[in-house]
């Protein structure tokens, strides 16, 4: 979330879409409650179902799963024919005067350097032109044909009212009124907010999606302000912790990345990603990246990072590719993987296409499970019967299952979707032999660190000199990594400008990022972190719930990354001279000595705005992106590509061309592809999603849970009901072309059939916690039916549009 | 003072006239106490956590026995939302409002576990075979598939055939070291629950 829950409540419109706030983030959609009672706020919910959020919303729209692109295409292109857009905004703090590169082009639904060979693009084209003195050009008139407010206004010309009805099956006047909506909130003085989750990114094109609506906020003036923002709405207790920390195939902590085959050098590594600024006077952050990194490596390696070896970087793996989980299935059923660690994870029921997530586990030599409950994953090779149908004989997996604590039995910070580190406590121990995670991996650690110091074998150093200072090696205390997260002084630390001034003395906790250096005298395992725990203690554990100035700012509960800011890019709550657009909701001001107020500020503190620099300090350009460059795999403006197994087989937008009808960037491989299925014979469109009353594949062995929802059941239309002739609470069969699940049929006035360029179609729910262990009735894993193919940008598999085939079971 | 047996005595002072019964009882100087009985929970070690579910994060309060004594094992009786949390406020929905059930699930894994190739059940093992075995198959894996330098010669000291996905229900601190470890193999297939 660029926001957080609480400040939801400051909200004038809030859209839910591609999400589900009310069944999924009760207690978080809460704070949408408070704003319709208490700011009467307007709640906008557009999804495929009539959900639990759009039973308590003002206004519904039914959409087509994965049409999201066309939707609000058409609300942008409806903000612009309209002038409903917060001009102050748009023409201070985005690129709208930017000029693009004359070789740039979009034809037909394909941009500019595209390898149809290779799935991939040539992206040097899609960027900005540089004048001489090395900046962007820019025509502040905005008439420039390459200016971005040009080509993005000729970009979402197409994405009409009539377009929205025919692709979506919204129809116009619910549209319409949707936009109207939205585009009360352009005024300074209103905020409009968008909640999203899962129904946005697990889509082939689910990263775009979620730009187009930011792009709709930057439209608005909604990002930066209380009550505004994109607000992701994380579904796992501290999957924005684990994300913070890098824990993806090409992350490190913080946000950093790690080097590929062609960063040959440190210096190389660093001049790609030390971004210098694109605009005069422009902050351009990242620009500190080295000290971000050497600090991490000093956090890793100790001593052994010198200068003199670039910090460890041969430390560092070097990525030829992606390794992503999609990849890792297919290098197993290559029998190219032999070995599968699954910590706390249960990929056979969270990844998509189960047949091949069996025959990819069963290749394996190895699979080492941890975690506190029983999963399917860990008894893959078991049979179930019709559930798992597997002869165990034939697997000769070996399978080590390792008991684990949950959430009661240890300590430690989780990171809300807002952002916030809270600090927990442990109450009880493990069942049995159970050990906490930190636990098993030091020791996993320690023993093959002495098998490395016994035997030798392939390059050991960066295993023998990993900086390992914990009191009891086999198991460091949560509170000991966590003031290494925070980081420390390693030496004295002087002041640059009087050396005389020791500003930190050696060994001492950091107070923020600020002081982090580049020549190894200091350490930290996660940048964005520093600060949470310093010199005055563990500042995540705090419990101080005072919201001084009533805007929802508990500044001092826990605390929130990064420098405890609670709403990210908040000088854009201020105009171009420091002066909040709303003071009735000010966050931040300019005093004309310094920045402050309700929230730690967005920008350089003793920085007069008047000077031009930009409130979006992270980008070198100092201005948020409608044309986003280099950044995303499918080019820099969205546009709707038909999910990979479309119920039309053409995309209407472009339907002459065969290369634009899914995104032609995507994660696929060849004999995924090959598995796709057609809408001649997987005639309905199908969306997974969850249930209020159970928590994925874990709650089926939680009593109170598996009594309230016992037992496995899709959702159909009564349309589509009546014409397979199915009735409720009868049993049916659902297939796709990779596999059948077998479940309850519940017919239902929430699901409509849509018409689709002229034709009926049908939607069919189909909610996931279902699986063959568990204290509930035993039911089919919903990824038996998911395809195997993943957004361009995230690798996320497609898991909310695909094809099936529905009847009586 | 009156004669009565305990199971007299418990009666009368169970009534919601707590302090006339005690008058009746001729002891009534003590301030009135307006409870049927003691709270349950007043005797129960809380401890605050936080909802291991989605990202709302909301702020629990845990109740247990075990008073910290080498030989008085803490157990998690009760949990409900904590009040003083400024997002939820001391609300949890239906998953928050069973998390003790999850605690003390009988699917709970109790004890290291193996199943050799080809077999079709479980056999119980200890932690040093299950973390020996474990360090073993990876070293060997590792070693075995180490890739120094790539075509071009350049050094890229990586290991692809040994994956990992981590879990985004553990804490900050699991996933920095488990990073921390897994990257120092020299790790590239590795991911978290933020993938799918």
């Amino acid at each position: 979330m660029t926001n957080h829950w609480v400040d939801i409540k400051n909200a004038d419109v809030i859209l839910i879409m591609g999400g589900n706030a009310a069944e999924a983030h009760p207690c978080g959609f809460k704070w949408v409650t408070e704003a319709k009672a208490h700011n009467k706020a307007k709640l906008i919910v557009v999804d495929p179902r009539f959900t639990r959020s759009a039973s308590v919303a003002d206004f519904y729209a039914p959409i087509r799963t994965g049409t999201d692109i066309v939707f609000l295409g058409g609300v942008i292109r409806y903000l612009l024919e309209n002038d409903k857009i917060q001009h102050e905004y748009v023409h201070n703090y985005t690129d709208f005067s930017f000029i693009v590169r004359e070789d740039f082009d979009f034809k037909d639904g394909i941009y500019s350097g595209y390898n149809e060979a290779t799935r991939k693009y040539d992206q040097s084209s899609w960027d900005y032109e540089l004048g001489e003195d090395g900046y962007v050009k820019t025509d502040p008139t905005l008439q420039h044909p390459r200016s971005v407010y040009q080509l993005l206004k000729q970009h979402y010309s197409r994405y009409t009212p009539e377009m929205v009805e025919s692709v979506c099956g919204t129809p116009r006047d619910k549209f319409l009124k949707v936009c109207e909506m939205l585009a009360s909130t352009a005024t300074k003085d209103r905020a409009g907010t968008i909640m999203y989750a899962l129904g946005w990114t697990q889509h082939t094109i689910g990263s775009q999606m979620i730009r187009t609506g930011a792009m709709m906020q930057l439209l608005l003036g909604n990002i930066g302000i209380a009550g505004g923002g994109m607000n992701a709405l994380r579904g796992h207790s501290n999957i924005q912790g684990l994300t913070d920390l890098g824990l993806m195939s090409n992350l490190l902590p913080g946000y950093l990345t790690l080097p590929s085959d062609s960063d040959t050098s440190y210096q190389t590594y660093l001049a790609r990603r030390a971004h210098q600024p694109l605009r005069p006077n422009q902050l351009s952050y990242w620009r500190n990246y080295g000290k971000f990194h050497v600090s991490l490596m000093k956090a890793w390696w100790g001593d052994a990072a010198t200068p003199e070896n670039d910090w460890a970087y041969d430390y560092l793996p070097k990525m030829d590719k992606q390794y992503d989980m999609l990849q890792a299935y297919e290098l197993m059923d290559q029998g190219q993987m032999h070995g599968y660690i699954c910590q706390g994870f249960n990929p056979l029921a969270a990844a998509p296409y189960k047949a091949k997530l069996l025959r990819s586990f069963s290749k394996l030599k190895y699979m080492v499970i941890m975690d506190p409950l029983v999963t399917e994953t860990s008894e893959f090779w078991r049979n179930y019967g019709e559930h798992n149908d597997v002869d165990s004989s034939q697997i000769q997996t070996e399978v080590i299952r390792l008991p684990t604590t949950c959430f009661a039995e240890e300590e430690g910070a989780l990171v809300s979707s807002g952002r916030w580190l809270q600090w927990h406590w442990k109450g009880a121990e493990p069942p049995g032999e159970g050990k906490s995670d930190i636990e098993i991996m030091s020791s996993i650690y320690q023993r093959i660190r002495a098998l490395y110091e016994k035997e030798g074998g392939a390059y050991p150093d960066p295993i023998l000199n990993l900086y390992w200072p914990y009191s009891n090696p086999k198991n460091p205390t949560a509170a000991e990594l966590a003031k290494e997260i925070n980081g420390r002084a390693l030496v004295d630390l002087r002041d640059p400008s009087d050396p005389s001034k020791v500003l930190r003395r050696a060994g001492e906790q950091l107070s923020g990022f600020g002081e982090l250096r580049d020549d190894g005298t200091t350490n930290s395992g996660c940048w964005i972190y520093t600060g949470s725990w310093t010199a005055a203690g563990n500042m995540m554990a705090r419990r101080d719930n005072s919201d001084p100035t009533g805007i929802g700012q508990t500044l001092n509960w826990a605390w929130s990354w990064p420098a405890n800011r609670r709403v990210l890019y908040n000088a854009a709550s201020c105009d171009p001279t420091g002066k909040p657009f709303n003071p009735r909701r000010s966050l931040v001001h300019w005093n004309g000595k310094t920045w402050g107020g309700a929230d730690t500020p967005d920008y350089k503190l003793d920085e007069d705005p008047a000077n031009g620099m930009g409130p979006f300090i992270m980008n070198p350009e100092g201005v948020a992106r409608f044309f986003a460059r280099k950044g995303l795999a499918e080019g820099p403006f969205p546009v709707h590509y038909e999910p990979f197994e479309t119920p039309l087989g053409y995309n209407p937008l472009h339907p002459e061309n065969k290369l634009a009808v899914s995104n032609p960037a995507a994660r696929v491989f060849e004999q995924d592809l090959a598995m796709m299925g057609t809408v001649e014979n997987f005639p309905h469109v199908a969306t997974t999603y969850r249930l209020t009353e159970h928590f994925h594949y874990w709650t089926k062995h939680v009593k109170l849970n598996a009594i309230l929802q016992p037992e496995q059941f899709v959702e159909i239309g009564e349309a589509l009901a009546q014409e397979l002739g199915i009735a409720h609470g009868e049993r049916v069969r659902v297939s796709s072309n990779r596999g059948y699940i077998k479940a309850v049929a519940v017919v239902t006035k929430r699901i409509k059939a849509l018409t689709i360029e002229g034709k009926t179609t049908h939607q069919v729910g189909i909610p996931l916690h279902w699986g063959f262990v568990g204290l509930a009735k035993p039911g089919f894993l919903a990824n038996t039916l998911t395809p195997s193919v993943g957004d361009g940008n995230t690798y996320t598999p497609e898991f909310k549009s695909f094809l099936v085939k529905v009847e009586k079971a | 003072m009156v004669n009565m047996n305990r199971r007299q005595f418990f009666k009368v002072t169970g009534t919601t006239l707590a302090s006339s019964s005690l008058a009746l009882l001729g002891v009534a100087h003590a301030p009135a106490m307006a409870e049927v009985r003691q709270y349950k929970l007043a005797r129960m070690k809380e401890t605050r956590n936080t909802c291991p579910y989605c990202s709302v994060a909301c702020g629990v309060l845990m109740y247990g026995l075990g008073d910290g004594a080498k030989n008085a094992e803490p157990r998690i009786l009760h949990i409900e939302g904590d009040p003083d949390h400024p997002v939820n406020r001391g609300t949890l929905c239906p998953k928050g409002a069973g998390l003790v059930d999850f605690i003390n699930s009988p699917n709970r894994l109790k004890h290291p576990e193996y199943r050799a190739p080809g077999s079709d059940k479980w056999e119980r093992i200890s932690w040093d075979e299950a973390l020996d075995r474990i360090a073993r198959l990876m070293k060997d894996d590792r070693d075995a598939n180490f890739t120094e330098r790539n075509e071009a010669g350049t050094t890229v000291n990586r290991w692809l055939t040994t994956g990992m996905l981590a879990a985004s229900a553990s804490s900050n601190e699991v996933a920095y070291v488990t990073h921390k470890v897994f990257r120092s193999f020299g790790a590239l297939a590795f991911d978290n629950q933020a993938r799918v």
